[in-house]
């Protein structure tokens, strides 16, 4: 039985979104600010661990119908991925690189590094993997 | 040569085949072939003339590894002992062995062990010799533990392997050292640096080696326990090897490098020394055995020692009489063998005690006992070539001389023991043959009723026992085509030995007599004096001195295992953090490794003291905690600690990821803990704890003095300068630690990130298959 938890669920609704939206900065702003895909992707994963702590596993699994051990597979391959990307320019593997886009619409002049492809799976990888232990050891009877 | 070698290991590949036949055709018609082959083709190379041959086939030729053969007097003169009683134990094995026996096996395994003799023999190449000696010990374990059903055979299979093979890593060893010392791999060229191996440093060890390998394999004392035990294989079995051939593979060692080591005087010591007391303790025990074939194990040994001892003399007569014995020993011990094993198969029984009477029942075979055991005694009569060979012994041990102070001993020393056990040697002898087939018939004590033997196991016997009279009339017929270059390929000088019956009344001859004379006295006496062997050797063994070596090195190998491997963890990890803090501490104060310069360090602040302090006492805390409750949430404060120094060390991506990690981890750690039962009240003794506490203050004393060392000792600039300058330019970011993680060294993060996939598979796995492995089971 759950307790009437109305002022955890208000705050929960308002932390996990700032929660949610300070992760996606932090794996984002990697590359020049302190942040990254392995801080980024436990950010995330521990947004959604309020979630779950709040509003319960069954509701949460409705909402977010992901399964997380599917991340792992997905965000290993993403990595490995773009080490092998490289072989297509006649370069080592994992050779990353980077350059200036000027035309992108809204954001204007920006940096792209292909790091940020291989960050991408060490998120995905990060949030899968802290997700499938925590709700395998909290789900255990 | 290499088909001779190769060829019964060739054929032995073809014996499953012959399968279908075994029920028709004995399988060992088929196998005669091969020896006969082989003897018929040594045969055609004897004569005046023979002249060494050499041939090479390349094995390894970068290692200087080749099947070298070599053919000279020595490989002759044994490659056709090998081949020739090869082929009649072949003939006498078809009579022996019913077609109900595992056949196929007992000629593969017989096959084998001819190709290994022949390729020691032949050999001149020390690696390939040691390669072929090794086979003969494994085939001839193989053939000991033939019958594998019977637990006798396999403790002697045991034991024999257990003692050749000991000698042969030894010989290894020897072998090893004399390719050192002369650069070469080939004997003969050895043999032409004789100078350079006695003066080398090595000369004694190589001797030593030799000595081992050689002295284990012929079943010299104090290794000739497991031949006796060794009579447990079928008798062909123990006619060829026990007899004839691999007894005689460390005689043959001997005579092969004889001339380097005939240079050392310790050579004629410990050689004859060695020879003479294995000849009187094998004669002695002979008289004491109630087993047929046990009395002609013993009979080998103390004969093999006899040879032994006359290589050990290296005097030109003890050498030719050693060369001639070698072939005599040959022709009548096989035949005893065999003789023994037609008593055994006609009568149901080895026993000596049971048996009696036989001579009216079994007329030939007692005949070839008779002819057998007389030339074995040396007894002087002129059909006979034991007597021959007995005389030149004596000849030689009474022509000793000394030059040094041990070998004046020994020139004196040596006779005695000479005629004491040749007259043990003619009491079993006598023994052997009265007992058997003389004396009372014990009808009521046999298994079977006793007939005559079928002609097929008589001819072997007799072929041998013919030889042993041919030889005896006609010695000329053996030195000088076959003898006299075996004499020459020993010594390297030319052989003017005649045999001849006569050599007047000298002092050889006159002990002859002697032998005989209180050899029949005390051989008619042997009950009223029988009672010696309770005092003497009484209950000394050397059997249980091997017996005790055997088990105690089991028990106390059990026992040192079980101290260490006791299966408690905490054992292990006493153990082996205590051997990091010896080994480690060890090496750092031998090499003066350690170094506490206090140079270049950065000032310390309040805030930093404060949280190291702070961490101190929590980890202190920690320790001595009852509650795991408390224990978990004070080791959280180390991590957030950490993370603080982090911070102040800035360190904002370790900082960020050491926060969010330690609080993870806590909260595993709680859900994890949830199931555990409360932490107990701890109950070690204060010993128990003192040495815990020791270990754990002194390892952690060596990381620090490590950790402060390697901070002190800077031998070159760190690379970082290089990140920091190029991870714009080259890595389009300003957070350098992200690009030295992504870009510089990515391949680190992507396997650091596999690590986590396969932590989280595996925590998976434990907790959602455990319902499932309970189904299974």
């Amino acid at each position: 039985m759950r307790t009437n938890d109305l002022i955890l669920r208000t705050t929960t609704n308002l932390i996990a979104f700032i929660l949610l939206a300070f992760s996606v900065y932090l794996f984002l702003a990697g590359h020049n600010a302190p942040g990254g895909g392995f801080i980024g992707g436990l950010m995330t994963a521990a947004a959604i661990v309020l979630m779950y702590m709040t509003y319960g596993f069954e509701s949460v699994s409705k909402i977010i119908p992901i399964n997380f051990r599917f991340l792992i597979p997905v965000g290993l391959l993403i990595a490995v991925l773009t080490g092998i990307g490289s072989f297509l320019f006649g370069a080592p593997f994992l050779s990353q690189t980077f350059g200036h886009f000027s035309e992108i619409p809204i954001l204007g002049d920006v940096e792209l590094a292909t790091a940020m492809l291989f960050d991408l799976g060490v998120y995905l990888t990060v949030v899968g993997v802290t997700l499938t232990i925590i709700l395998t050891i909290a789900n255990d009877q | 040569m290499l088909t001779a070698v190769f060829l019964p290991l060739i054929f032995a590949l073809l014996i499953p085949l012959l399968s279908k036949w075994k029920d028709k055709i004995h399988t060992g018609w088929f196998v005669l072939i091969v020896p006969f082959t082989v003897f018929v083709y040594l045969v055609t190379k004897t004569g005046k003339d023979f002249a060494p041959i050499r041939e090479t086939y390349q094995w390894i030729p970068s290692l200087n590894i080749n099947f070298d053969f070599y053919l000279d007097g020595l490989g002759l003169l044994f490659g056709l002992l090998i081949s020739g009683i090869g082929t009649l134990v072949v003939l006498y094995s078809i009579f022996y062995l019913h077609k109900s026996e595992q056949l196929a096996h007992f000629y593969v395994y017989l096959l084998m062990f001819m190709t290994a003799m022949f390729g020691v023999v032949f050999s001149d190449n020390v690696y390939v010799l040691y390669t072929f000696w090794e086979l003969t010990s494994l085939s001839s374990f193989l053939l000991i533990g033939f019958w594998n059903h019977r637990k006798g055979s396999r403790y002697g299979a045991l034991k024999s392997m257990l003692i050749t093979v000991f000698g042969g890593l030894s010989l290894l060893g020897g072998l090893i050292l004399l390719h050192l010392v002369t650069g070469t791999t080939s004997i003969q060229a050895m043999i032409e640096q004789k100078e350079v191996i006695i003066q080398s440093p090595y000369f004694g060890w190589i001797l030593a080696f030799v000595f081992l390998g050689a002295f284990t394999k012929s079943a010299q004392f104090p290794f000739h326990i497991w031949l006796p035990d060794a009579m447990e294989a079928p008798t062909p079995v123990s006619a060829y090897l026990h007899s004839a051939t691999m007894v005689k593979a460390g005689i043959f060692l001997i005579a092969r490098f004889l001339p380097i080591f005939v240079l050392s005087e310790w050579f004629m010591i410990v050689t004859s020394t060695v020879g003479i007391v294995t000849l009187c303790i094998g004669s002695y025990m002979a008289v004491r055995q109630t087993d047929l074939k046990g009395i002609l194990a013993y009979s080998t040994i103390s004969q093999l020692g006899m040879i032994m001892a006359m290589l050990g003399y290296g005097t030109s007569t003890a050498i030719f009489a050693a060369v001639f014995h070698i072939l005599n020993h040959a022709t009548f011990k096989g035949s005893l063998f065999m003789v023994a094993g037609i008593v055994d198969h006609e009568t149901g029984t080895r026993d000596i005690r049971k048996l009696g009477g036989l001579m009216t029942l079994m007329p030939i075979t007692a005949t070839l006992a008779l002819f057998g055991t007389f030339s074995m005694a040396g007894v002087p009569l002129p059909f006979l070539n034991g007597f021959y060979s007995k005389e030149m012994f004596f000849q030689a041990s009474l022509d000793l001389s000394g030059t040094s102070s041990i070998t004046e001993v020994l020139a004196i020393v040596i006779p005695i023991l000479a005629v004491v056990g040749s007259i043990f040697t003619f009491v079993y002898s006598m023994y052997l043959f009265f007992g058997t087939f003389r004396g009372e018939y014990k009808e009521q004590e046999l298994p079977k009723k006793p007939h005559e033997a079928p002609i097929g196991m008589l001819i072997s016997p007799i072929i041998l026992i013919t030889g042993v009279v041919v030889i005896g009339l006609y010695a000329q017929l053996v030195n000088e085509p076959l003898l006299a270059h075996t004499y020459e390929a020993i010594t390297g000088e030319i052989s003017n030995k005649t045999i001849s019956y006569w050599h007047g009344f000298i002092p050889a001859f006159q002990l002859s007599l002697l032998v005989v004379g209180v050899g029949t006295v005390l051989a008619m006496t042997r009950k009223r004096w029988s009672s010696i062997y309770n005092v003497l050797p009484g209950s000394l063994s050397l059997n249980r001195v091997y017996d005790w070596l055997v088990d105690r090195t089991e028990k106390y190998s059990m026992k040192i295992t079980n101290t260490y491997m006791t299966g408690s963890l905490k054992t292990y990890a006493q153990l082996l953090l205590s051997a990091i803090f010896i080994i480690s501490a060890a090496i750092l104060f031998l090499t003066n490794g350690i170094n506490l310069e206090a140079t270049d360090l950065a000032p310390i602040t309040i805030a930093e003291l404060l949280i190291v302090g702070m961490m101190a006492f929590a980890a202190i805390a920690t320790v001595f905690t009852n509650s795991r409750i408390a224990a978990i949430l004070i080791l959280g404060v180390v991590g957030y600690g950490l993370s603080i120094l982090f911070v102040l060390y800035r360190a904002p991506d370790l900082a960020l990821t050491q926060l969010i990690v330690e609080t993870v981890t806590v909260a595993l750690f709680l859900l994890a803990f949830m199931h555990l039962p409360e932490l107990r009240k701890r109950t070690e003794p204060l010993r128990t704890r003192a040495l815990n506490a020791t270990i754990a203050i002194s390892f952690g004393a060596l990381m620090t003095i490590v950790a402060i060392s390697s901070f002190a000792s800077k031998w070159f600039e760190p690379i970082s300068q290089y990140f920091l300058e190029t991870s714009k330019s080259l890595g389009g970011g300003k957070n350098v630690v992200n690009v030295i993680l992504v870009d510089m060294r990515g391949l680190d993060t992507l396997f650091e990130i596999a690590v986590l996939a396969l932590a989280a598979l595996g925590i998976y796995g434990m907790i959602k298959l455990r319902g499932n492995s309970k189904e299974a089971k």
